[in-house]
């Protein structure tokens, strides 16, 4: 049998079942036990919007470097049940080198998946199950797959018990117990999967809503406001405990309006501040982020993309909110948008983003999406980083104060409440120096440039991207993508096609020099993400950052962009 | 060295109101600044926070820590604030427009969440920025706004009933004919713990003249304030919305973050190792 094509290393997983049946448990154990036996992994969910039963899948592919995306196809998928597959054919793709594991007891292998090809590898799950007190089908289809995959025994079991650590012992003991009796099934080993060097030592096993919240822990920020929403719950979710452990606390808000102008106030009141949503949300939310523009208040929104417009597709992912993003506030109101490249750079991106709106005082806009969200990666711990971007803070202001004075860079000191002698009203309307309102034009015209100014000016240093390699083929792209156009560009080069990638972790202000530095010489230029109206495609033709025959390879959501269809796309036209 | 003792101009900024002459909202100002002398609460840590209207200019004119922010969402930005800074004085001031209208939903749940802070409200039955339209309070037989022209129709905003509806512990209603009544339930409103709202009846001249007639229809509570909320809602209910004092004051369990540290960043972080 062979591993999945896209990379001799890597094996592609799908454990499918309906809501309940513990197909998601299976995947994250399998995850775990990968990890312990020194492999990299990825996880991803996939599930409807319903919220008990209905449709639910894992999907975990495992390797022996680190993985920024799923594979093109599967080499095997679990049918812990059938009831709902159909709506998940055409998200796990299988071929005649596929294996479909199933009990006959839950029925015949649907057409749907049948005609794929895949050989079908029928085994006595449930009578296996039924043999043991509190025995569950998904543990012992866990085992057998553990077993086919060359996991070894004990790295399942320490999965199972880091997993269900909080289930009691009695479920932890049938669950070891099916889990070995799976094992026990397995029909033949599939290709192990080689360890790279160096163990497992330093490695993280992490979720990317888990990880924007470590960036939001490690920049500083100690208050959070929220409504929650899917897919960004989570992180709210996550840091609600962990920051009254750091001193800090989270106010579950009454809506989005309120969570970010509740966030406003509190960085007025020299907090660090940020809050979580989607789409939905953050359209509710721009009036206020505009409020932090003109009043230069820090404030930053983690928005956790999903399928837009409107309620769209709340639990699969896509990259449709750059243009609110960037172009989404009244006026001009020039802010940060960033988005992070995997679910380890979750990490840097957030904490980057608070780090940076703390010192330049304006909004930052991260764009992370649902697959990176709500995917767990088995990666190297990100590496711990000094902080040294801090808000200048006006401790003994002169009696000649003044909030919003026209300084060299654009960033002007700032005085928090209870301070001496630094009164002053912070204000969305157009002001002078000292913050008194004012509809005078020259008041307006310094602001609006000095507003600009702290942006453009800023020396952001080489992480404004991410770039690999070099050759006349260069792909440009954004955020979660990222990670199957590194895939897509390391069989390019395997098949002899240099490829340079420009990754884009700062959207704006776009550093237009330093990406026509990274363009430079470049002989065919694609420009791929994962929207319907190539809005990056578009927005680096607007900033004239594009030379001319660029071409996009944009495809909406929800289905992950593979890096199969990329390498096919950017060939077509060789 | 003995610190002077504040007095009620060290609380006044130097900025002029952009105010009509004869606007209510004077006589809020000076008695806030009067309440917060009385109190003796250093200016510097003390925050007014407000939306969008007239009345929503207030924070400008006194000499404390100011925001002046979006239509409707004084209350949330207040609240971020106090939770983030609990060792600050916060004051959410506006208007009925921008209290019930657009932030009517923040209005219900600060009350219910009962943070430490006090909400004053300048409430002239009209929306003066905007030239005169009816407002949440506005009478439905109110013929005088374009907008509206056959009136509102609608029945009026109960703002003081609706507070105890939705729980909040102090409830009072003022009138700015009236200073040192004013004055007396704006400190009383600060000294509270927990969320304490503060009607002021504060007629605006220039769109509502007919309000002159305010002088004569104010009448003072006869009773001792409640802090039975059944009584209370029994009062508010047969209330004309004119009777002036504390209509209700109990002390209520504050919401307040509960942030006690207790662990590193790393500390955490030791979760996600393998």
């Amino acid at each position: 049998m062979n591993s999945d094509s896209s990379s001799a290393r890597a094996l592609s997983v799908a454990i499918t079942g309906s809501g309940g049946s513990g197909a998601v448990t299976a995947g994250l154990i399998l995850l775990e036990a990968a990890a312990r036996a020194g492999c990299y992994g990825l996880l991803t969910r996939s599930s409807g919007p319903q919220i008990r039963g209905g449709e639910s899948a894992a999907m975990v592919r495992f390797g022996g470097q680190p993985l920024g995306c799923m594979g093109d196809r599967f080499d095997l998928l679990v049918g812990l049940d059938w009831l709902n597959v159909n709506r998940f054919a055409d998200e796990i793709p299988l071929d005649g080198e596929g294996v479909i594991l199933f009990d006959p007891g839950v029925g015949a292998v649907p057409p749907a998946l049948a005609g794929s090809g895949a050989r079908q590898v029928p085994l006595p799950l449930k009578e296996q199950a039924a043999a043991i007190d509190g025995g569950r089908l998904n543990m012992v289809a866990l085992g057998a797959v553990g077993a086919i995959c060359g996991l070894p025994r004990e790295a399942l079991a320490a999965g199972v018990e880091r997993v269900l650590a909080d289930k009691g012992g009695s479920v932890l003991e049938a669950s070891l117990a099916c889990v070995a009796a799976g094992y026990a099934l397995a029909p033949e080993p599939f290709v192990a999967l080689p360890a790279p060097g160096g163990g497992t030592e330093g490695r993280w096993n992490i979720g990317g809503n888990e990880a924007c919240g470590v960036g939001a822990l490690r920049g500083g920020v100690r208050f959070v406001a929220a409504y929650p929403i899917t897919p960004a719950s989570e992180m709210l979710e996550w840091l609600a405990p962990r920051l009254e452990q750091v001193g800090g606390s989270l106010l579950q808000a009454e809506d989005e309006l309120a969570s970010v102008n509740m966030i406003i106030g509190a960085s007025f009141g020299g907090v660090p501040s940020l809050t979580a949503t989607s789409g939905p949300g953050l359209s509710l939310m721009l009036e206020g982020l505009g409020l932090a523009v003109a009043s230069e208040i820090p404030a930053v929104v983690v928005n956790v993309m999903r399928g837009g417009p409107s309620t769209g597709i709340p639990t699969k992912s896509e990259q449709s909110d750059l243009n609110i993003a960037l172009h989404g506030m009244h006026g001009d109101a020039p802010h940060l948008v960033l988005a992070p490249l995997s679910i380890r750079d979750c990490v840097f991106t957030t904490q980057w983003a608070v780090e940076l709106a703390e010192h330049l005082q304006t909004v930052a806009l991260v764009l992370s999406d649902q697959s990176l969200g709500q995917s767990r990666v088995i990666t190297e711990a990100p590496v711990r980083t000094p902080a040294p971007l801090a808000r200048r803070v006006e401790e003994e202001p002169e009696e000649d104060y003044r909030r919003y004075a026209l300084t060299a860079d654009g960033v002007s000191p700032m005085t928090l409440p209870g301070v001496p002698g630094g009164i002053y009203t912070a204000d969305g309307l157009e002001h002078n120096e000292r913050g008194t309102p004012s509809s005078q034009a020259a008041d307006h015209q310094a602001q609006l440039d000095k507003r600009l100014r702290k942006l453009e000016g800023f020396d952001y240093g080489p992480a404004w991207a991410e770039l690999h390699g070099a050759g006349p083929l260069a792909i440009v792209t954004w955020g979660s993508t990222a990670g199957a156009v590194l895939e897509a560009a390391g069989r390019l080069e395997a098949g002899g096609t240099p490829v340079r990638i420009i990754a884009l972790r700062l959207l704006a202000p776009l550093r237009r020099a330093a990406l026509a530095e990274a363009l430079a010489g470049a002989e065919r230029v694609w420009v791929v993400e994962q929207n319907h109206g190539a809005q990056l495609f578009r927005y680096l033709h607007a900033e004239q950052a594009l030379p001319a025959g660029a071409r996009s390879l944009a495809r909406p959501g929800p289905l992950p962009l593979r890096p199969g269809e990329i390498v096919a796309a950017v060939t077509a036209t060789a | 060295m003995t610190v002077a003792a504040l007095r009620a101009k060290d609380y006044k900024s130097d900025i002029k109101p952009v105010w009509c002459p004869g606007c209510g909202d004077f006589a809020v100002l000076s008695a806030l600044t009067k309440a917060l002398a009385h109190l003796g609460l250093p200016k510097e840590r003390a925050a007014l926070i407000s939306g969008i209207g007239c009345s929503s200019r207030l924070p400008a004119y006194i000499n404390a820590y100011g925001f002046h922010g979006v239509h409707g969402r004084a209350l949330a930005a207040a609240s971020g604030l106090k939770a983030a800074r609990p060792d600050l004085a916060v004051l959410a001031v506006g208007g009925d427009g921008d209290g019930f209208s657009i932030g009517g939903n923040h209005f219900l749940h600060a009350c219910r969440r009962n943070m430490d802070m006090t909400y004053i409200v300048m409430d002239n039955e009209v929306y003066g920025m905007t030239k005169g339209q009816a407002s949440p309070t506005t009478g439905p037989d109110w013929m005088d706004s374009k907008m509206t022209p056959h009136g509102p129709g609608v029945r009026r905003f109960q703002p003081a009933a609706i507070a105890l509806a939705a729980g909040a512990g102090f409830i009072a209603r003022g009138f700015s004919g009236d200073p040192s009544g004013l004055t007396r339930i704006l400190a009383a409103a600060i000294e509270y713990p927990g969320f304490a709202f503060v009607q002021v009846l504060s007629p605006c001249p220039t769109f509502r003249p007919d309000h002159r007639d305010w002088k004569e229809q104010v009448h003072g509570l006869e009773a001792e304030p409640t802090g039975n909320a059944v009584e209370a809602a029994r009062i508010l209910q047969a209330d004309d919305g004119m009777t002036t004092g504390i209509l209700y004051a109990e002390e209520l369990p504050v919401w307040q973050p509960r942030n006690q540290a207790s662990a590193s960043i790393a500390e955490i972080e030791e979760e996600f190792r393998l």
